[in-house]
């Protein structure tokens, strides 16, 4: 990992790996959305919105993960004062901030049929908001801070201390009581869903990893061209 | 046409979908877009200083 912090190195790894990340991601959004509006058969109780579950869970699972890779970008960057950290860290939190929104609004369409509502107060639903908010919030501080080096840091600082936020959304249907559902996949004693069920949902999580993997690599190639290009500006080249 | 009724929920699934797919699609479309800029920006540059 400490290899790939060398911005040469990464371009040379992230151009191999790209095609068959993003590849992966297409076969495994197409076949899990495949399955979940055309094979997977409505559930018992709540019929066909089941197959909403499938563009909700993926897209909340892949929110939370990106801003534990953010916190944690940001936490190598403070340490080991490397500027691809955090570059990594600022590209990770637009990309985080999409799925966040992903999961509060495909989770509003799944209320309104199974709870009666679109939006309730409970822990989870506003725990979920709050990540939202710290997304948006670590954005606006590194565009409110002119000084690059101390915008990092700034930032670094807001993302590492709104990781607490992530064992609160976690547990949040266990501390609480809530209207969202309790866990029930990763739980003690196995999965409550039946594997037709599951299976798609995993795929379809998985590709949205996958899609979070490429759109963050190449956010960083991006970063990374044009800073190169700012410093060839700078040191008056293409006059 | 009783697939896309979805069991009466059809306006609650159809949306979901399609607001992911719109936001994820026009994700990559836009960082595909930034991308290929600063890489020709940057052979510009290059080409003008050679």
């Amino acid at each position: 990992m400490f290899a790939l912090a060398n911005p040469k190195r990464f371009m040379d790894v992230s151009r191999l790996l790209l095609p068959w990340i993003a590849a992966a991601a297409a076969i495994l959004i197409g076949v899990g959305l495949y399955f979940a509006l055309a094979v997977v058969p409505p559930e018992r109780l709540q019929g066909d919105t089941v197959r909403i579950m499938y563009v909700h869970v993926p897209a909340a699972w892949t929110a939370m993960m990106a801003y534990g890779l953010m916190a944690l970008a940001s936490l190598l960057g403070l340490v080991n004062r490397h500027p691809l950290a955090d570059i990594a860290a600022r590209e990770a939190a637009p990309l985080g901030a999409l799925f966040t929104a992903l999961a509060l609004v495909t989770g509003s369409l799944w209320g309104k049929p199974t709870w009666g509502t679109y939006w309730v107060w409970d822990a989870r639903l506003t725990s979920f908001l709050l990540l939202l908010f710290l997304y948006l919030g670590y954005i606006a501080l590194w565009n409110a801070i002119e000084d690059e080096t101390r915008a990092a840091r700034a930032a670094a600082v807001l993302a590492i201390v709104g990781a607490v936020n992530l064992p609160v959304i976690t547990f949040s249907v266990e501390w609480w009581n809530t209207l969202h559902q309790g866990e029930s996949i990763f739980r003690a004693g196995g999965p409550t869903i039946a594997p037709i069920y599951l299976w798609p949902l995993f795929a379809t999580a998985a590709g949205y990893t996958a899609l979070f993997a490429s759109l963050w690599i190449l956010r960083i190639r991006t970063a990374i061209l044009r800073r190169s290009a700012r410093v060839r500006l700078a040191a008056g080249d293409g006059r | 046409m009783q697939f896309l009724a979805m069991g009466g929920y059809a306006g609650f699934i159809w949306p979901a979908y399609g607001i992911t797919l719109i936001a994820l699609g026009a994700a990559i479309a836009l960082t595909l877009r930034a991308y290929l800029r600063a890489k020709s920006m940057l052979s510009r540059i290059k080409d003008e200083s050679a």
